[in-house]
């Protein structure tokens, strides 16, 4: 058992191969799991392996690197759609959180609350799994197959997160539900991102985290919204969240979450919609 | 063969220095700063980010050191407070923490400090709101964050605050405060000598079960490295301890069935080494889950299992006070309003969890810890242990918050044992979830309240029951249960009242001590329905409760009448601008907006100082050295509080000298008297009396020598007590003196134990010396369809009889409002559930709003010039406040706490909101 830290991806997917790893990035969500006792397995740290750390501009969209820091996506310069990510960044824990915690950590995790989620579902993120095996690229509702499990294969670790270019003028939010200010787990969070154009709503995109065991868009309500009118009342209702499933627990009914789905979805589409407008026209 | 790099060795620079470490793999840094580095400036106060206590600074960037592997520091730069305090910005915030008094128990400040160095170094002259952005991922427990941003503010802005220092009503910064800024200070885990072995204590699992050991003998032989286990058959004296000697019931370790999640079975004793990689669930113990009742219903049910022997229907006791006839009043009242309330266990949240070590020396075994109640502690463990009490000493170190359950013992008898069956000194401490699940909680309660009134508005009968789920162990459960019936009224002239509780055993976590003793919980439901009978009467809430609140010469439900120093009318005039502005402002808000509306609340709160009618007493010693230094024994634990600053202001007054001179001797049981239990709101009252009779004492031995005026003015000087009065200088030469054994020229040891008389069978006596006395104003705004309650600000008036400084009396207010504001909104501990800080709820320092504290000074006859006690009484009022607010913006009445989003949108939504 050894702390492993490779610099290459030979050596990383060595480590993978020999098994009983456990991989780390920013540790944040690594030792709560691990509790008090020193685990019995080896480490892969992540973090020095080339090209995981950092944001890029690449053909088609953007690149982030899968140990990119959630106070490195604050800080980056990146256009108007990446504001509800931004937005997810800065509500993350802590600051001592955001300084460490990684993007693909926060996916890999794939708690039901990850505050990545709903903004990069939001934004079409597709999830860069690199393995002995060369890359492939899966969507991220297909990367986060249910609590706690990915589609990460045991030889594989995720490289990056793809952003495919969103349309200029696609304005975007982000919106976290808590019983306090600051180190919330959320009762609820809603993202949302759209445009208008002509005085209409166009690829309005809607997604929710804490009310089913992954994170999800609004199918429903998205359709609802497609081609609306800018003046028109949004059609946001118990209905038009179909796929949700909250669950009660010490942060709230179910009954609770939903409707709280539906204000918060409610007030983030009126402002966007404003936003939009003063964007587009 | 692996040809990747397994990094065995890790070098980075600490605080400027090369420091090069072997961790073990998954390691965390904080783990390797305190205890391969020494950094124990670094905090743990949860070992999962949820506290920021270990925050220090990578490469700049502040992280919290308990969720970074210690590998992962190689090659990169890494400060702690203690290597931050030399730059610019680190100088300026420990004048500033100090001035503001930003750091009361310390334990949080190294993190506090770290974080607001980071900040200062981006944004040289931050706003409140940047300070709490930068500071809200570390949690405080005891300051209520305010002075804290103050601090960093004014350290931004450059504003110095002029420096003062005296006695009794200087606003002086704390005397132990400049260690605890620093980091210097030295906690229950801070203090093991190194290669010290650990103990870890095996705990049950289950809320009930039976156990039976496997075979403890191969476990041991197959851990190399682990020195021996301990179980019940190694306590050698009685298997037992508590607080109050009727009830003494809870073992160190359960024998044959564990009563509630987290009770201790056995302990495993070993090096450090193998005791961090030691998994408690490898212990060899079958368990045999049993029926267990969780709540007081399941507890009463016929049928229900019985906790203990000879507590039928586990009934453990109950207080009973009565004062006229209150079902005769209830039925000639013109109005009467009536409700059960309902709220759950609170977590005390101190962020230094229990920790502490012991040694065996000459025979005698020595115990630090962090206690609240040092000679409590000498007591139990001469129980346990079944030594005289001359061979235990009990030396507390610095408390990192106690808020009354660091009053029962935690790792002491696992230390005290572990270290005399090995010979070694042996260290532990308890890790978050050990905290949370095995000591004490403030009662859950659930209580029926009918309150009547006259058409006049005089109260006409209050009726009380209340049953309080006291856990597995009595604890401070029958305080509780007497302290209740003699508080639920409020500070009000009741003549029919009738007031009854029960504490009913479970098996859940010992239900104790926790600031305010069950008067929090019965204050929200009587001053609940004090604003529901001012609606029925069509008075003002602040007008009903001016026309009730008690007066001098009026007599309290236990029918004690004080001459003087009754305070609460003079707290509540005292809110009356606030409370008109307030209603003129939310009626303007609310006339505006629709889905937020803004209510504002007021409730009252009383508090009885020290122990209910029974002896309380508290001694503080004193010595004159030859050399002219005047030494003061204080004995009185500062939990955070300021015990070691305000006791030495009051002696400095008594004996007529600069409190800076003196020479602060903290609490020990070797060298310093017993000044009683941090506990009650009882140190400044009752240490405080004996530290002024000290100082007098001392005084007028200085005086006798010399045959000085009474009003002369003291100068102590090297070897020399300068005398000047009216005739001229004398000049006590100090150094011919006869020395006593302890080294002192002129010594003074005196005992103040405050007058009380007993409670006869209907609760009729004189159970206090002194009440205290509060009313808080809120404004709150309600986010109609989320349910979110948002406090705005705080207006707190508090009767302090003499604030001895004024600095410490507003810390006390603000960190207790925080502490209400969190059972009002937020906090609820459900074993098995919220065993933790980021399922537990504590406020942040964004979530306390601004609290203007109205200082209000009606001497007390007994208290050291005039001083009341005030520990308890900045929570009471603070939650019945919060209720009565949302109450006042939505006319929802809440009456089960928390009222989290969810409760408070569920109770609109029944109220028809849509």
């Amino acid at each position: 058992m050894a702390y492993l830290c490779p610099d290459n991806m030979a050596d990383a997917f060595a480590a993978l191969e020999r098994g009983c790893v456990s991989v780390i990035a920013g540790g944040t969500d690594w030792f709560p799991q691990a509790g008090e006792v020193l685990p019995k397995v080896s480490l892969l740290d992540v973090t020095g392996l080339p090209g995981f750390r950092g944001i890029s501009r690449v053909p088609g969209g953007w690149r982030l690197g899968a140990v990119t820091r959630w106070s490195d996506v604050v800080g980056a310069d990146l256009p108007a759609a990446f504001d509800g990510l931004k937005a997810a960044a800065r509500e993350v824990g802590s600051l001592q959180i955001q300084n460490a915690g990684t993007l693909a950590g926060n996916l890999c995790n794939a708690s039901p609350a990850a505050d990545g989620m709903p903004p990069l579902l939001c934004l079409g993120a597709e999830v860069e799994l690199v393995s002995r095996r060369g890359l492939r690229w899966l969507a991220l509702a297909e990367f986060v197959t249910g609590v706690r499990r990915t589609a990460r294969a045991a030889d594989e670790l995720v490289s990056a997160v793809f952003v495919p270019d969103l349309a200029a003028g696609t304005v975007a939010g982000f919106r976290k539900l808590g019983a306090r200010r600051y180190l919330v787990i959320s009762i609820a969070m809603v993202a949302a991102s759209l445009r208008v154009e002509a005085g209409r709503i166009v690829d309005a995109r809607v997604a929710v985290g804490a009310c089913s065991p992954v994170a999800r868009r609004l199918s429903v309500l998205e359709a609802r919204l497609e081609g609306l009118s800018v003046g028109a009342v949004l059609p946001v209702d118990v209905a038009s969240l179909a796929g949700l499933a909250p669950i009660a627990d010490v942060r709230g009914s179910g009954e609770y979450r939903l409707e709280a789905v539906v204000e918060m979805v409610s007030r983030l589409l009126g402002d966007l919609v404003a936003q939009g407008v003063r964007a587009n026209g | 063969m692996d040809n990747f790099r397994a990094i065995a060795d890790v070098g980075f620079v600490l605080n400027g220095s090369a420091v090069r470490v072997a961790p073990e793999r998954g390691e965390r840094l904080s783990y390797a700063l305190r205890e391969r580095l020494g950094a124990r400036e670094v905090k743990i106060g949860c070992n999962a980010g949820d506290c920021g206590a270990c925050s220090v600074l990578v490469e700049g960037d502040v992280v919290c050191a308990c969720l970074m592997a210690a590998h992962q520091a190689a090659g990169k730069r890494v400060e702690t407070v203690r290597g931050l305090l030399d730059g610019a910005q680190g100088r300026a915030l420990v004048a500033s923490f100090q001035d503001h008094q930003a750091a009361q128990c310390g334990v949080c400040t190294p993190g506090m400090m770290v974080s607001a160095v980071a900040l200062l170094r981006d944004v040289p002259q931050p706003d409140a709101g940047q300070v709490q952005d930068a500071l809200g991922g570390v949690l405080c427990r005891c300051t209520g964050y305010r002075k804290i941003i103050d601090a960093v503010v004014a350290a931004g802005s450059g504003a110095a605050a002029p420096a003062v220092s005296g006695g009794v009503g200087v606003a002086m910064r704390r005397l132990d405060g400049l260690a605890k800024v620093e980091g210097r200070e030295a906690f229950g885990d801070d203090v093991a000598p190194e290669g010290a072995l650990v103990v870890k204590v095996i705990r049950s699992p289950h809320p009930r079960a039976g156990f039976v050991f496997g075979d403890l003998e191969t476990f041991i032989a197959g851990l190399p490295g682990v020195d021996c286990v301990l179980t019940a058959a190694d306590v050698p004296g009685r298997n037992v301890f508590g607080v109050i000697p009727a009830f003494v019931d809870q073992p160190v370790f359960a024998e044959a069935e564990a009563r509630f999640r987290g009770e201790a079975i056995a302990a495993v004793v070993g090096s450090a080494e193998v005791m961090a990689a030691f998994d408690p669930a490898s212990f060899p113990v079958t368990w045999q889950v049993l029926p267990s009742v969780q709540t007081v219903a399941e507890a009463l049910a016929e049928g229900a299992p019985l906790l203990h022997a000879g507590r039928a229907g586990n009934l453990m006791c109950g207080g009973f006070v009565k004062r006229g006839d209150a079902d005769a009043a209830l039925k000639r009242a013109d109005v009467v309003v009536e409700a059960r309330f309902e709220s759950g266990f609170v977590e005390h949240a101190y962020i230094e969890p229990e920790a502490g070590f012991a040694q065996v020396v000459d025979g005698r075994v020595e115990i630090y810890a962090c206690t609240q109640a040092p000679v409590m502690d000498l007591d139990s463990m001469a129980e346990i242990l079944a030594m005289p009490r001359e061979a235990i000493r009990i030396v507390p170190t610095a408390v990192g918050g106690g808020f009354g359950s660091k009053l029962d013992i935690s790792v002491q008898p696992f230390v005290a044992l572990a270290a005399l069956k090995t010979g070694k000194p042996v260290r532990m401490t308890y890790s978050r979830a050990e905290s949370m699940q095995s000591t004490t909680k403030r009662h859950p309660s659930a209580i029926h309240l009918r309150i009547g009134a006259t058409q006049d508005g005089r109260l006409s009968g209050m009726r009380f029951e209340g049953d309080f789920n006291t856990g597995a162990y009595a604890s401070w459960g029958p305080t509780v249960a007497n302290r209740v019936p003699v508080h639920a009224s409020g500070p009000y002239l009741v003549p029919d009242y009738l007031a009854q509780s029960r504490a009913i055993h479970t098996h859940c976590p010992s239900s104790g001590a926790f600031r305010g003793f069950g008067v929090p919980q019965s204050a929200i439901a009587q001053e609940s329905l004090f604003d529901a009978l001012a609606d029925k009467l069509g008075m003002d809430a602040l007008e009903f409760r001016l026309l009730n609140a008690l007066d001098n010469g009026e007599p309290t439900v236990c029918g004690q009448v004080f001459a003087q120093g009754v305070g609460i009318k003079a707290c509540l005039q005292a809110l009356q601008p606030a409370w008109e502005t307030g209603k003129a402002e939310v009626a303007a808000f609310n006339a505006k907006n629709k889905g937020l509306r803004r209510g504002v609340g007021i409730a009252s709160g009383w508090y009885g100082c020290g122990n209910t009618s029974l002896p309380n007493p508290s001694t503080i010693k004193a010595g004159l050295r030859p050399d002219g230094g005047v030494v003061l024994h204080q004995g009185a634990m500062d939990i955070g509080q300021g015990s070691n600053t305000v006791i030495a202001q009051i002696f400095a007054t008594a004996l007529g000298a600069d409190v800076r001179d003196l020479l602060l001797v903290g609490s020990d049981t070797d060298v310093t008297p017993d000044a009683g239990k941090t506990s009650a709101s009882r140190q400044t009252f009752v240490s405080g009396n004996a530290a002024r009779l000290a100082g007098i004492s001392l005084r007028a031995m200085i005086l006798e020598r010399c045959n000085a005026a009474v009003d002369a003015v003291l100068r102590f000087d090297v070897g020399v007590v300068e005398v000047t009065d009216g005739a001229g200088v004398h000049r006590v030469e100090l150094a011919d003196l006869p020395q006593d054994a302890e080294g002192y020229v002129m010594r003074a040891e005196e005992r103040y134990d405050p007058p009380t008389l007993p409670l006869d069978a209907n609760g009729q006596g004189s159970p206090y010396a002194q009440f205290g006395y509060a009313a808080h104003l809120v404004v709150v705004e309600v986010d109609l369809k989320l349910g979110l309650v948002k406090p705005l600000r705080f207006v707190a008036a508090h009767d302090v009889g003499r604030a001895i400084n004024p600095l410490l009396v507003e810390g006390q207010v603000q960190g207790g409002i925080a502490q209400g504001l969190g059972m009002a909104l937020t906090e609820e501990y459900l074993p098995g559930r919220t065993e933790n800080l980021h399922d537990y709820l504590i406020p942040t320092i964004g979530d306390v709003p601004p609290i203007e504290t109205l200082i209000i000074e009606e001497a007390d006859a007994h208290g050291p010039y005039g001083a009341k006690g005030l520990g308890e009484h900045v929570l009471i009022p603070t939650a019945p406040a919060i209720l009565n607010a949302i109450r006042h913006a939505t006319g929802v009445a809440m009456t089960r706490v928390p009222a989290t989003p969810s409760r408070v949108r569920a109770a609109l939504k029944e109220a028809g909101y849509e």
